[in-house]
């Protein structure tokens, strides 16, 4: 393997791993590892994930200092609502992603469960900063290490805090798994919870 | 009021209560005895004017006999000077309350009871704070373990401390 | 009729959960009303759903890295977290730092006093139906953003003041940045003031609302701008200044009657104040070193490392086993942006500290939220907990 050549990192696991555009050579129109075949037959599926895809209502779930930055994207300077997310809903009954952003402490942990199973299907979870991802600086008895200990994760993004415009690259990152059919992370392991 | 006449005149009206009087950094601490410090509290707010309790916290010292010192910081909101009161008690051992004599003091002695498990007496409502309820141990003791990943490492694994 | 019926059923309470997930608890706070109809009979904050164990974390960092740490607690005015607690060590190291050190201290303290005003008036309108504000007021914030970002290379967890000095010395752009803020903020406070201070609705909502009166928020322990409404001039910038804060001519905002409109008009007062005496500390920042000369506490200059034994010596200890003050214990505080902000360090002559506490004024302010709260509807409750605007990373810690 040359300098330049990316690894695959998909090799030898169930789930197809979505690397960031940025580290494919240039001029890689396989983006996304379904779109030489393509998960998506009908145009039906098509246009379904292309609606999906642009009009993402995420829940409020801001935690901690990344939520900051989360209101900051919402804010008219990086401005998510041209991405399709106008709203952010207070209720997880109508929306479809969820963004954790901040530290989850262990007394927290069950209402991120209660609140998470409450948004009907599908559902995405963005897990936003290193607390989020992996327990962050805090490596102690209060918090858990990693959202995706509670919740099935579909994107990580790292940071202390993340800028805006992370947490937007992020967010049009799950924005091209869902236009390329791929499942939500919340069928791959939470299957047989039904729709 | 210089910073160490408020400690003077607490050591003047109680006589023995006041075991011991220290200057470190130009600030005045005053070490009391346990059982009193109700007292002391009250002449503190009514007498010298010590109407603010800014902080009440815990230290736990776990190779000394006796183990924790719970710490005062007084505020005076006539002249802007502070003191500090101190006192030694042990795991089993229980304090009075001062929140009968500043408000303040409730959630500051909740928080003391959760993380360190000193227990205080007359307290209207002592129970957890920040942890959950179903919670056993108190985590800001010595013995209570720092981390909770370890890693592995090739010449063994280490505790990150 | 309706009104018999209703007084007959009188006597019957309903508890109501509001939160921890609420968009208007400015984070996870759990509130458990006790409700009579529409008007709150009682209020018990359940908190601890941001715990993160940063005093426990904090003793096992050394004095240099816990500075990390106090951004996180109070992430919304972290550069004032940073210095209530560098000036703590200070004071348990005995040593005294360069003027000019001292300045831009001050006027970073201010500059984030500014931001963290911003947040409180974009959240606090926004809870109240104004959502322009928020917009308005995060747009605003983003000039401050901008230049922590220029100094630090961080928009909010900057670690800039360090023990003995700054993290480094400020960038020749960082002049005309600040004038520039200088230049149009004053305007932007005008359409806030415009916007909401005589306007009906906000008004309405906020005049009588959550008074409390001065002899009560003592007793809790109160600070800043909910308390200054109630008329004490409780200022530690003023009463017992601290980083040289005593050069600067500048006017603490009282208010008379302790309620939410009053806090509101401190607050807006104080982000007058503040740039006053950001224009005076970039007028009169004094030339000289950005840290101080000692070599067991600030680490030497690179080029003297490759040149110099004892610097190389002493730039290894200092990361390997941290600065060692003397063993006692010292409180220090500040004016944080929403009260007294204060650490009790405890040393034991080791690199790190023994233990790491954080007076948050926001822990004390919502104890007193009951207090502020009897006898109102739930609509006011919102906008009593955005006046006292509290950070929960403070409060939980």
């Amino acid at each position: 393997m040359g300098v330049n050549d990316v690894p695959d990192l998909s090799a030898g696991t169930s789930v197809p791993i979505i690397q960031a555009r940025s580290l494919r050579p240039p001029g890689d129109t396989d983006y996304m590892p379904t779109q030489g075949g393509g998960i998506l037959t009908t145009t039906v599926e098509q246009m379904a994930a292309w609606g999906r895809a642009n009009s993402i209502w995420p829940a409020l779930f801001g935690l901690a200092c990344c939520a900051i930055e989360m209101m900051a994207m919402s804010a008219p300077r990086w401005d998510l609502a041209r991405f399709g997310a106008e709203v952010f809903r207070a209720s997880p009954r109508q929306s479809d992603l969820m963004i954790v952003a901040g530290r989850l402490s262990t007394k927290m942990a069950p209402v991120l469960r209660q609140v998470y199973d409450q948004m009907p299907d599908p559902k995405w979870v963005i897990s936003m900063g290193a607390c989020a991802s992996t327990g962050g600086v805090f490596n102690n008895y209060a918090i858990v290490q990693g959202v995706d200990q509670i919740v099935p994760v579909d994107v990580y993004v790292p940071g202390c805090p993340p800028t805006p415009d992370m947490l937007m690259y992020g967010f049009t990152m799950l924005q091209d798994k869902i236009k390329a059919g791929l499942p939500p992370a919340s069928d791959v392991y939470l299957s047989g919870r039904g729709v | 009021m210089r910073p160490g006449d408020a400690a003077e005149a607490l050591r003047e009206h109680f006589g023995d209560t006041v075991t011991d009087v220290s200057h470190f950094r130009g600030e005045a601490t005053a070490l009391v005895d346990r059982v009193a410090v109700v007292d002391v509290a009250g002449f503190c707010k009514e007498g010298l004017g010590f109407d603010f309790l800014v902080d009440l916290t815990c230290v736990d010292w776990l190779d000394r006999e006796p183990r924790f010192d719970v710490v005062y910081h007084l505020l005076s909101s006539s002249d802007w000077q502070r003191l500090r009161l101190k006192l030694h008690t042990d795991p089993d051992v229980s304090v009075p309350s001062v929140s009968g004599v500043w408000g303040a003091a409730n959630w500051a002695e909740r928080e003391v009871f959760d993380l360190f498990g000193v227990e205080f007496e007359n307290h209207p409502d002592l129970r957890r704070l920040l942890l959950p309820d179903g919670w056993t141990g108190h985590p800001l003791r010595k013995d209570y373990p720092q981390s909770q990943i370890t890693l592995p490492r090739p010449r063994g694994d280490k505790t990150f401390e | 009729m309706v009104a018999t019926e209703q007084t007959e059923r009188r006597g019957e309470t309903m508890i109501l959960n509001m939160g921890p997930q609420h968009p208007s608890t400015h984070g996870v706070l759990r509130l458990l009303l006790e409700l009579d109809g529409e008007t709150v009979i009682s209020v018990t904050p359940d908190i601890g759903y941001l715990h993160t164990g940063i005093e426990k974390t904090g003793e096992r960092l050394k004095y240099q890295q816990a500075i990390t740490l106090t951004d996180r607690m109070g992430y919304l005015d972290n550069m004032l977290d940073e210095l209530a607690y560098v000036l703590a060590v200070e004071k348990l190291l005995g040593i005294d730092v360069p003027e000019r050190v001292k300045w831009v201290r001050v006027l970073f303290s201010e500059l984030e006093r500014i931001s963290s005003h911003c947040v409180w008036i974009g959240t606090h309108a926004l809870d109240l139906g104004a959502l322009s504000m928020f917009m308005y007021a995060f747009r605003d914030r983003e000039m401050v953003l901008d230049i922590k970002e220029l100094v630090s290379g961080v928009r909010m967890m900057t670690s800039y003041f360090r023990v003995g000095g700054l993290m480094a010395d400020l960038p020749a752009d960082f002049e005309p940045k600040v004038r520039e803020f200088l230049r149009t903020m004053p305007g932007r406070i005008d359409d806030y003031e415009e916007l909401l201070t005589r306007n009906e609705l906000f008004v309405e909502r906020t005049k009588g609302i959550g008074v409390i009166p001065t002899e009560t928020a003592i007793n809790m322990g109160c600070s800043g701008p909910t308390i200054r409404a109630s008329g004490l001039p409780y200022d530690l910038r003023k009463q017992t200044p601290y980083s040289g804060y005593d050069n600067f001519d500048f006017e603490t905002v009282l208010g008379q009657n302790g309620d939410v409109y009053d806090r509101f008009l401190c607050r807006v007062g104080e982000m007058r104040q503040s740039l006053r005496i950001v224009e005076q500390a970039l007028e009169g920042m004094p030339d000289g070193p950005w840290r101080i000369d000692d070599r067991k506490i600030a680490y030497p200059p690179k080029d003297e490392i490759v040149t110099s034994m004892e610097s190389l010596i002493h730039h290894f200890k200092l990361f390997t086993e941290g600065l060692k003050p003397p063993a006692g214990e010292v409180y220090n505080a500040i004016e944080g942006a929403r009260g007294e902000m204060g650490y009790y360090v405890v040393s034991d002559g080791s690199g790190k500290p023994y233990r790491f506490h954080m007076r948050a004024p926001s822990f004390y302010n919502l104890q007193a939220l009951p207090l502020m709260a009897h006898r109102y509807l739930v609509s006011d409750i919102i906008a009593i907990i955005g006046s006292i605007d509290i950070v929960l990373g403070e409060v939980d810690r």
